[in-house]
């Protein structure tokens, strides 16, 4: 039961982007093509996931297990740094395929607050009144964190390539209108919640 | 510093470069924390705070730090300046630490932040990027300010938590309301930034050398 409380809690109730704004620069940034909107999507969840992982690992046996909670944000951002080198160099390594659709996304991910943000409050034991009581859930809401993330981030672009063709005033071109179709799209997702 | 740069910088922080309206850098908690001025108030500060002092460290060690590792070395500084403002606000003001969240340890990767460690910060004198570093956050924060003021007289009918009246629209506390009220706030900017812009193209040029220099940019212009 908590499993299924956790993926739709994490895809639709508490959508990163649209409900608890986490995430907003790539959000506005790499939205304008469904081809980069979804490479960047698939690198998010990849990351997203991984660092869930490694962050509650090392927070459960070796900063709360040591009274050391205070280092909470410069040791997740400093693995989130190294995490993503890594991934970035073996993707490179094992398919140039994949390195060459994800590779501008990559770097970009270090310092997207989501991934920061979804660490941090994973190990609180609580994400938005869902409870994560050990490391499968947390790396489960990792995953479907990041898939919300990228659910967002893919019908945005589809939404802004119409959008961004329309004649507008030139002052609403660009990112004010590009915000109110979120504001839209945060009034659909406002029914889960 | 001369009195020029002074301007300059103060120009740059506070209109030209405006982290919120002119280059849409930390907009997650302009979004998620506007519903109150009092929380903008306060991560106004909070990120006026590690912007000085990230910036005055990062251009003292402009020098020491290498090339190749200089993003991870600008994120361990300010990790360390976010985590000092999260203990002291958690300790002395727990209502503000509940209320700001999650956002407030999020400080470390918000873009305006790293953005002027490497685009000022790392090539200019400590006193130079103190003062970018205050007329930066302040821009923030007073962008930020009009965001929540906006937001709560609307959605709560309130303002600074006191209550005005009892008509209220919700909607502008939600999530649809943050990007509602910032689209159209950033639309309002556009229009008077790029008035004021037209007015001053008009002063230095003249209106009978309109046509001339129609092709000017308004980059040149400001510059």
């Amino acid at each position: 039961m908590n499993i299924f409380t956790i993926i739709i809690g994490a895809v639709f109730v508490n959508n990163f982007i649209l409900v608890k704004f986490l995430g907003i620069c790539p959000f506005l940034g790499v939205s304008k093509k469904t081809d980069s909107a979804l490479g960047m999507g698939v690198a998010v969840i990849f990351v997203m996931t991984l660092a869930s992982l490694i962050t509650y690992v090392l927070d459960k046996w070796l900063l709360s297990a040591y009274g050391l909670e205070f280092l909470q944000t410069i040791v997740f951002i400093f693995v989130i740094a190294a995490l993503v080198q890594i991934v970035e160099m073996i993707i490179k390594k094992i398919s140039p395929t994949l390195y060459n659709a994800l590779g501008v996304y990559l770097p970009l991910i270090t310092t997207n607050c989501a991934i920061l943000g979804v660490a941090l409050l994973l190990v609180t034991g609580e994400v938005y009144g869902v409870m994560i009581n050990n490391l499968f859930e947390a790396v489960l809401y990792g995953l479907f964190a990041g898939v919300g993330f990228t659910l967002a981030l893919f019908l945005m672009s589809g939404l802004r390539q119409k959008v961004d063709s329309l004649p507008l005033p030139k002052v609403l071109k660009g990112f004010p209108i590009t915000l109110i179709t979120a504001s839209l799209m945060a009034m659909a997702f406002a029914v889960f919640a | 510093m001369k009195k020029n740069e002074f301007k300059n910088i103060a120009l740059d922080g506070l209109a030209r470069q405006n982290p919120v309206f002119r280059l849409i850098l930390g907009t997650c908690p302009t979004l998620a924390l506007s519903t109150a001025v009092l929380n903008g108030i306060g991560m106004g500060v909070a990120v006026i705070f590690v912007l000085v002092f990230s910036n005055l460290i990062i251009s003292l060690l402009r020098s020491v730090i290498p090339d190749k590792v200089r993003i991870p070395a600008f994120i361990m500084v300010i990790a360390t300046f976010v985590t000092i403002v999260d203990m002291t606000v958690a300790k002395y003001l727990p209502d503000l630490y509940s209320s700001l969240g999650v956002y407030l340890p999020l400080i470390v990767v918000n873009c305006i932040i790293l953005g002027r460690a490497e685009s000022f910060a790392s090539s200019n004198k400590p006193v130079a990027a103190i003062f970018d570093g205050l007329f930066m956050g302040c821009g923030y924060t007073l962008a930020l300010v009009l965001m929540c003021t906006v937001r709560e007289i609307l959605g709560a009918g309130s303002f600074l938590g006191i209550k005005l009246w009892d008509f209220s629209i919700p909607f502008f506390s939600k999530s649809a309301g943050a990007f509602l009220t910032y689209g159209l706030l950033l639309c309002a900017f556009n229009v008077i930034y790029n008035a004021v812009v037209k007015a001053r193209k008009k002063k230095l040029y003249g209106d009978y050398m309109k046509e001339k220099y129609a092709d000017i940019s308004t980059e040149e212009v400001q510059a």
